[in-house]
């Protein structure tokens, strides 16, 4: 309280030098350093909604776990169901080191006021989302993911490490089951079709809007939060999976789709951004669902996290 | 193989059951923890069908009146309470029979067998220690939760009998293992602050009835949901 407003400010502005510094020397800043309190909220703000995306994520997929058509099949979805609630975890435990809490973060995402990705406001209606949801939606998310990992907060970039290694298997196995269907009898290649159909758009728009249009774009790529722009990374999907889809045997419904030779990438048609905000704002197809059911297993879980808690503090240093 | 037929529908269905609670568990650790018991539960059963033929063929193709799991595992999953109690029982039978297993030398041939058993049983030993534990929090928590789980404990009880019925082809002493069985349990639902279910083990219409194709009402539409897409497509890869 004795200290000289402007004392403080020069010691700030001294902090701030040190942080433009190592940020533009590709230094990691951990969670120990100083930092901006707008980078500290924009990293809360992403990492959170990214961990919403895993627990959220689980949905779609888990629709399925029951009714898998081979056992097989049934492990390898378990086993990544499994790993995006590991997934959640790794980047709950990552926030925390922002200094907010994993029940303050919950509390947000069951109330509304932190988002998750709007790709899981889609419905999975056959066996076959589960292939494409592998296909492009792990794609695209390895595609956004792959350059967090040189991401400037320590904490972040090192989750993103160990996640986009087991996303990138996961996504071998989403093709590889596309793969299976579009090569087996009619109904199946057709299933696979469908999904494709119904999914390539909104993986499309996991990149979010267009540059144009990106809020935290500019602020983000200076703080080397994000090192590509939205547009940028969603070309780069694009390119990867065109030739994809070819070898799949499925086509992609887009008939602007071409080869451009000057630009040596693909053009692609117009995204529908009215649908993108409609789910943004929670009135997609699945919205109302996936909360209500997120916030369903935590509200009858309730009763079980008291009795751990009692549990722990009867026995606390004791008996176990 | 009707032993490894028996043991694998166990496995089987059980990992079935707790697939229902991906995405609904109460905190995301119990959502990794019961899909990783999940999925140890369907390598068994892979392995096991395996051995009696085609694991799709076994899994999809056969109706209720073929399978031969004990009915234990096909119960609901009900509350977390439910689901821990189903859990203790079974994962204490398995642990002490595969232990048995793993160690058996028969004439008979049981190679398979005795080599799933060593394996399963490091997997069991985990699966029955995270459910002690959670009997011990449930039981010993709050009164709410004390009550659950007395509850749970009891409305199963009656189902544990049949884990003790003699199998064909299973060089294992069943009915031996009854004892081993109720002194563990005991031990963690007296630690737990808990009481024994005093009721009887097995009703006298379900005498062990699942080993022999006779389920509860709930588990035809469990398997209903389970092969429908496999049913709809004959002869389809997967």
């Amino acid at each position: 309280m004795t200290t000289a407003p402007a004392v403080e400010e020069a010691t700030e502005s001294a902090f701030l030098a040190a942080f433009d510094a190592a940020v533009a020397a590709d230094s990691r800043i951990e969670p120990r350093d100083w930092m901006p309190d707008a980078y500290r909220a924009t990293l809360v703000r992403q990492m959170a909604q990214h961990a919403h995306s895993e627990i959220i994520g689980m949905q779609p997929e888990a629709n399925w776990i029951t009714r898998a058509p081979s056992l097989r099949r049934k492990a390898i979805l378990m086993a990544k169901v499994q790993d995006e609630a590991g997934h959640g975890l790794y980047l709950y435990s990552a926030t925390e080191t922002l200094g907010v809490g994993r029940d303050e973060l919950l509390d947000k995402l069951h109330s509304g006021r932190q988002r998750y990705s709007s790709i899981f406001n889609y419905p999975t209606l056959t066996w076959a989302d589960v292939g494409a949801i592998g296909w492009l939606v792990d794609g695209a998310a390895i595609t956004n993911q792959v350059p967090l990992c040189r991401c400037s907060y320590g904490p972040y970039a090192r989750a993103m490490i160990r996640i986009c290694k087991e996303e990138s298997f996961h996504q071998r196995q989403g093709y590889e089951l596309l793969l299976t269907l579009s090569r087996g009898t009619a109904e199946q290649h057709a299933m696979a079709q469908d999904a494709v159909d119904r999914w390539w758009w909104p993986s499309l728009m996991m990149f979010g809007p267009p540059d144009e249009e990106s809020g935290h774009s500019a602020q983000s790529m200076e703080w080397k939060i994000k090192r590509h722009s939205n547009d940028e990374l969603r070309q780069r999907f694009v390119d990867i999976c065109v030739p994809q889809a070819e070898i799949l045997g499925l086509t992609l419904p887009d008939p602007d789709l071409r080869w451009n030779e000057e630009r040596g990438s693909y053009d692609y048609g117009d995204i529908d951004w009215t649908e993108f905000q409609q789910v943004l704002r929670g009135n997609g197809p699945c919205n109302e669902q996936r909360i209500s059911q997120r916030r369903q297993a935590h509200e009858d879980g309730a009763w079980v996290r008291e009795a751990a808690s009692a549990y722990a503090a009867k026995h606390e240093g004791g008996a176990r | 193989m009707t032993a490894a037929i028996a043991l694998g529908d166990d496995a089987l269905v059980l990992a079935q059951r707790l697939g229902e609670w991906a995405g609904h568990a109460p905190v995301l650790e119990e959502d990794v923890a019961l899909a990783n018991i999940a999925l140890d539960l369907l390598g068994q059963a892979r392995t096991l069908l395996s051995m009696a033929g085609d694991e799709d063929q076994h899994a999809y193709l056969r109706e209720e009146r073929e399978f031969r799991n004990v009915q234990l595992v096909e119960q609901p999953n009900g509350d977390f309470a439910h689901t821990i109690a189903r859990q203790l029982y079974f994962a204490t039978y398995q642990q002490l029979m595969y232990s048995e297993l793993a160690t058996a030398q028969s004439e008979l041939e049981q190679g398979g067998l005795a080599a799933l058993a060593a394996k399963a049983v490091k997997e069991v030993a985990y699966h029955r220690d995270h459910a002690v534990q959670w009997t011990l929090r449930l039981g010993d928590g709050t009164p709410e939760s004390h009550e659950r789980m007395q509850r749970a404990l009891d409305a199963l009880w009656r189902y544990t009998g049949e884990l003790f019925q003699p199998m064909e082809g299973l060089p294992v002493d069943l009915p031996a293992l009854r004892e081993p069985w109720l002194a563990a349990i005991g031990e963690v639902v007296a630690r737990a602050t808990l009481t024994m279910p005093d009721g009887p083990d097995r009703t006298p219409w379900a005498a062990g009835a699942g080993r022999q194709g006779v389920h509860t009402e709930s588990f035809g539409r469990m398997l209903a949901e389970m092969q429908h897409l496999h049913r709809a497509h004959p002869g389809a890869s997967w």
